[in-house]
C-alpha cells in the first residue's frame, strides 16, 4: 500500500474514534457541558490535561526549535513543565474547592465585582485566542503536509471534526476525545524516538541514548554533536545560551506561570471529583508531558546529529547534491528544505558562515516531521505521526474553544447580561458560543493574520501578566481588593502588550516598531517572549499599592478565601 | 468555618504554606538553580555523555517536578487528616 493510501486510513481511523466518542458522550446538561459533570476519573483527566496542552507546537516545532537552539531550548523543556508545580501548588485545589465553572467566575466572586469578571474574560479572550490561531494553522498545515490536500480543505476538515465532538459533548465530549488523542499522540512521538536511538546508540530508551556512547565507537553522542556544531561555526550544542543567562531566566519564568495561568489548562481540573484529586491530576499531567518532553530533547539532538551526518559524513567530505537522499527530495518540494549551490561545485556545504552556508532553508518543523524517514521507517510510522500531529492540534483547539465559549456563556451571558436564564437556555447559548468560536478560530487560521507566528508564545506571556497573578492573590492574600486586582490586571497586561508591540510592531505590524527589534533596546536584554514575567511582577506591584491605599474586602470575601482553603469544612465532632 | 477554630484554621494554613515553601525552593534549584544560573558549574561534572548542568536542565528537572507534585498531594492528604478538613468525612 502506498503512504498516501496508509496516511488517509490511519487518520481516517483516528477521526472515527473522535466521532464515536463523541456521539457515546453528549452533554444533556450545563454541568457536563463545560466540567464533564466534575466526574472524570484523576488519572484520566491528566492524560486530556496532556493533550489538552501539549499543541501542534509542542508535537511538531518544539524538538526542532532545541535541535537549533541546543542548550539554550532548556527554556521550553522547563518553561512547559515547571509550570505544572506552580499550578499544582498553588492554583488547581483551591479553584477546584471554589467549585464554579470557569476562571473569570472564581475573579468576579472573590474580587466581588463584574468589572473584575469582565476584564478577566477580555484577559482570557485574548490569551486564548492567539493561542487558537496557531492551533488552526497546525491542522492546515499537518493536513497540507501530510495528505496532500490543500490548506483550507484540511482546516474545514479539521473544524468539522472538532465541531462535532465539542458542540455536542462540550466538556464531557472533549475530555474522552483529549484522552484517545493522547495516546495517539504519544505514540507517534516516541515510536521514532525509539528507532532513532536504537540506530545511534543502541539504547532504547531516547532519555538514556542521548547521554550514551555512539553504536560501534566510545564516543559519547553529545560530545560527537558539541564537535560537529563547533566545527560548522555554530554554538557549542551543550552549553550555548540563549542571548543571555538573565533573559533565559526571564523567558523561563514567563513560561512556567503563563502555564499555571491559562484558563484552557486550569479548567481541567475542575472536571475532577475532590480537591485531593485535583492534586494528584496535576501530578499525572505532567507525568504524561513528561514522556514528551525527556524524549524532545534526545529526538533534538539525534536530529540534529543525523542531518549534519547526512550533509557532511566525514569532516570536508560534503555531499554530492545529486545523490541526496530519497526524504531530502521531499522535503525539498515542501519548500522546508532549500539547497543553493553558491560555490557551483554540486556538492552541500552546511555552515554557520551566512556567506558560505548553501542549506539556505532549514525549516526547524523538519527534525520531526522527516524524523521517520530519516531513519527509514516503515509506512506507517510516517502515517502514525501525521495522526499524531493532527490529535495535537486538535485536541489543544478543542480545550481552548471551550474556554472561549464558556467565558460567552457562562461568564458573559449568564453572569453579566441575562442573568435570569434557564439552565436549558444557558446549554443552548453554550453551544451556539461553541458554534461562533469554530467559526471564527476557522475565519483567523484561513486568514492568518501576520502576526500569527509569533502569538503561540505570547499567549503566554498575556496569561502570565494578567490571569496568574490575579488568581493567585485572589487565593493567598485577603487584603488584595477588587481596586487592587483590577489595577493589577490592566497594568500586567498593558505593559506586557506595550513592551511586544514597541519592538514587534503594534499588532505586530513591522513597521511600527518604533523602538526596532534591536536587543540594544531591550529591557535588561529581555526579549519580548520573555517578558511576560516582568509583567506579572508589575501586575502584584500595583495590585498591592491600589488595594493598600483602597478600602480592604468584606468579610464575607475574607471567608470566602477561608473557604478555599481548606478541602472540606471540619466535621462537627471534634478529634 | 464550622468545626475549625480560626486558631486551628490559621495553623493549617501556615503548614501548607511552609510545605510550599519548601517545595518550590526546591523547584527553583533544579531549574532555575542547576539549569540556569548554576550551568556552567554543573557542566564540570559529566555522568554518561551528560554535562550534569545540562542534564538538569533538559531531563533531571523535568524528572523532579513530577516527584515534587505527588509528594505535595500526599503530604497534603496526611495534613488534611490532622486537621479533620479532608473530603469524604462521614
Amino acid at each position: 500500500m502506498d503512504l498516501k493510501t496508509l496516511t488517509y486510513l490511519v487518520v481516517g481511523a483516528t477521526f472515527l474514534l473522535y466521532i464515536i466518542i463523541a456521539i457515546k458522550s453528549r452533554a444533556g446538561s450545563v454541568k457536563a457541558f463545560y466540567i464533564a459533570d466534575g466526574g472524570i476519573h484523576p488519572v484520566a483527566n491528566g492524560m486530556a490535561t496532556a493533550a489538552d496542552w501539549m499543541s501542534a507546537a509542542s508535537f511538531i516545532s518544539m524538538a526542532g526549535l532545541i535541535a537549533f537552539m541546543g542548550y539554550g531550548g532548556s527554556v521550553f523543556l522547563m518553561g512547559w513543565t515547571g509550570g505544572f508545580v506552580i499550578l499544582a501548588l498553588l492554583l488547581a485545589p483551591y479553584l477546584r474547592k471554589y467549585g464554579k465553572f470557569t476562571v473569570p467566575a472564581f475573579i468576579g466572586d472573590r474580587f466581588y465585582s463584574s468589572t473584575a469578571r469582565t476584564v478577566a474574560v477580555v484577559c482570557l479572550i485574548i490569551c486564548s485566542v492567539t493561542y487558537v490561531i496557531g492551533q488552526m494553522k497546525g491542522v492546515g498545515v499537518a493536513f497540507s503536509r501530510f495528505l496532500e490536500v490543500d490548506y483550507s480543505t484540511g482546516l474545514y476538515v479539521g473544524m468539522s471534526i472538532v465541531f462535532v465532538y465539542a458542540v455536542l459533548g462540550g466538556m464531557k465530549g472533549i475530555t474522552y476525545t483529549q484522552i484517545a488523542q493522547y495516546c495517539v499522540l504519544i505514540t507517534a512521538y516516541t515510536i521514532p524516538a525509539i528507532f532513532i536511538s536504537l540506530n545511534l546508540t543502541g539504547n532504547p530508551f531516547p532519555q538514556l541514548g542521548l547521554g550514551s556512547t555512539l553504536t560501534g565507537s566510545d564516543t559519547y553522542l553529545l560530545d560527537k554533536l558539541d564537535l560537529i556544531v563547533s566545527d560548522l561555526g555554530f554554538d557549542q550544542y551543550t552549553t550555548g545560551v540563549r542571548l543571555s543567562g538573565l533573559n533565559m531566566f526571564a523567558y523561563t519564568l514567563s513560561l512556567m506561570i503563563g502555564t499555571a495561568g491559562l484558563p484552557h489548562v486550569i479548567i481541567r481540573f475542575f472536571t475532577v471529583p475532590k480537591v485531593h484529586d485535583a492534586r494528584t491530576s496535576a501530578g499525572w499531567a505532567l507525568v504524561f508531558i513528561a514522556i514528551l518532553y525527556t524524549t524532545a530533547p534526545a529526538v533534538a539532538g539525534m536530529a540534529r546529529l543525523n542531518f549534519i551526518q547526512t550533509l557532511e559524513p566525514e569532516p570536508g567530505q560534503h555531499l554530492v547534491y545529486e545523490e541526496r537522499p530519497q526524504w531530502f527530495k521531499n522535503w525539498e518540494k515542501t519548500g522546508l528544505l532549500a539547497f543553493e549551490d553558491k560555490n557551483g561545485d554540486g556538492r552541500i556545504q552546511y555552515s554557520a558562515d551566512k556567506s558560505a552556508n548553501e542549506m539556505v532553508k532549514v525549516d526547524q518543523d523538519i527534525m520531526v516531521l522527516a524524523n521517520p524517514e530519516i531513519a527509514q521507517l516503515p509506512n506507517w510510522v510516517i502515517a502514525l505521526v501525521a495522526a499524531g500531529g493532527l490529535a495535537a492540534a486538535l485536541s489543544t483547539a478543542a480545550g481552548l474553544l471551550l474556554t472561549i465559549a464558556s467565558a460567552i456563556s457562562h461568564d458573559l451571558l449568564k453572569g453579566i447580561i441575562a442573568p435570569g436564564i434557564s439552565d436549558k437556555q444557558e446549554l443552548l447559548a453554550g453551544r451556539l458560543a461553541m458554534v461562533l468560536a469554530i467559526l471564527g478560530a476557522g475565519y483567523l487560521g484561513l486568514n492568518p493574520p501576520d502576526f500569527a507566528a509569533g502569538t503561540v508564545a505570547l499567549a503566554f506571556g498575556l496569561a502570565a501578566s494578567s490571569i496568574f497573578p490575579a488568581l493567585m492573590m485572589g487565593i493567598f492574600s485577603k487584603r488584595i481588593n477588587k481596586e487592587g486586582a483590577i489595577a493589577g490586571m490592566i497594568a500586567g497586561i498593558g505593559i506586557t502588550l506595550f513592551y511586544v508591540f514597541q519592538h514587534k510592531g503594534i499588532m505586530f505590524i513591522a513597521e511600527t516598531a518604533y523602538l526596532g527589534d534591536m536587543p540594544a533596546n531591550w529591557f535588561l536584554g529581555i526579549e519580548p517572549n520573555a517578558f511576560g514575567a516582568v509583567g506579572a511582577l508589575v501586575n502584584f506591584a500595583v495590585a498591592f499599592a491600589v488595594s493598600a491605599v483602597t478600602a480592604p474586602p468584606p468579610q464575607r470575601i475574607r471567608d470566602l478565601v477561608e473557604h478555599v482553603r481548606v478541602p472540606a469544612e471540619a466535621s462537627t465532632t471534634p478529634s | 468555618m464550622a468545626g475549625l477554630t480560626e486558631q486551628r484554621a490559621r495553623d493549617y494554613w501556615r503548614r501548607n504554606l511552609l510545605l510550599m515553601l519548601k517545595l518550590l525552593t526546591i523547584w527553583f534549584i533544579v531549574s532555575f538553580g542547576f539549569g540556569i544560573i548554576l550551568v556552567d558549574t554543573l557542566n564540570q561534572i559529566q555522568i554518561g555523555g551528560y554535562k550534569l548542568g545540562f542534564w538538569f536542565a533538559q531531563q533531571g528537572s523535568v524528572y523532579v517536578f513530577v516527584v515534587l507534585i505527588f509528594y505535595y498531594a500526599k503530604k497534603m492528604d496526611a495534613l488534611d487528616r490532622e486537621f479533620d478538613v479532608h473530603e469524604d468525612q462521614d
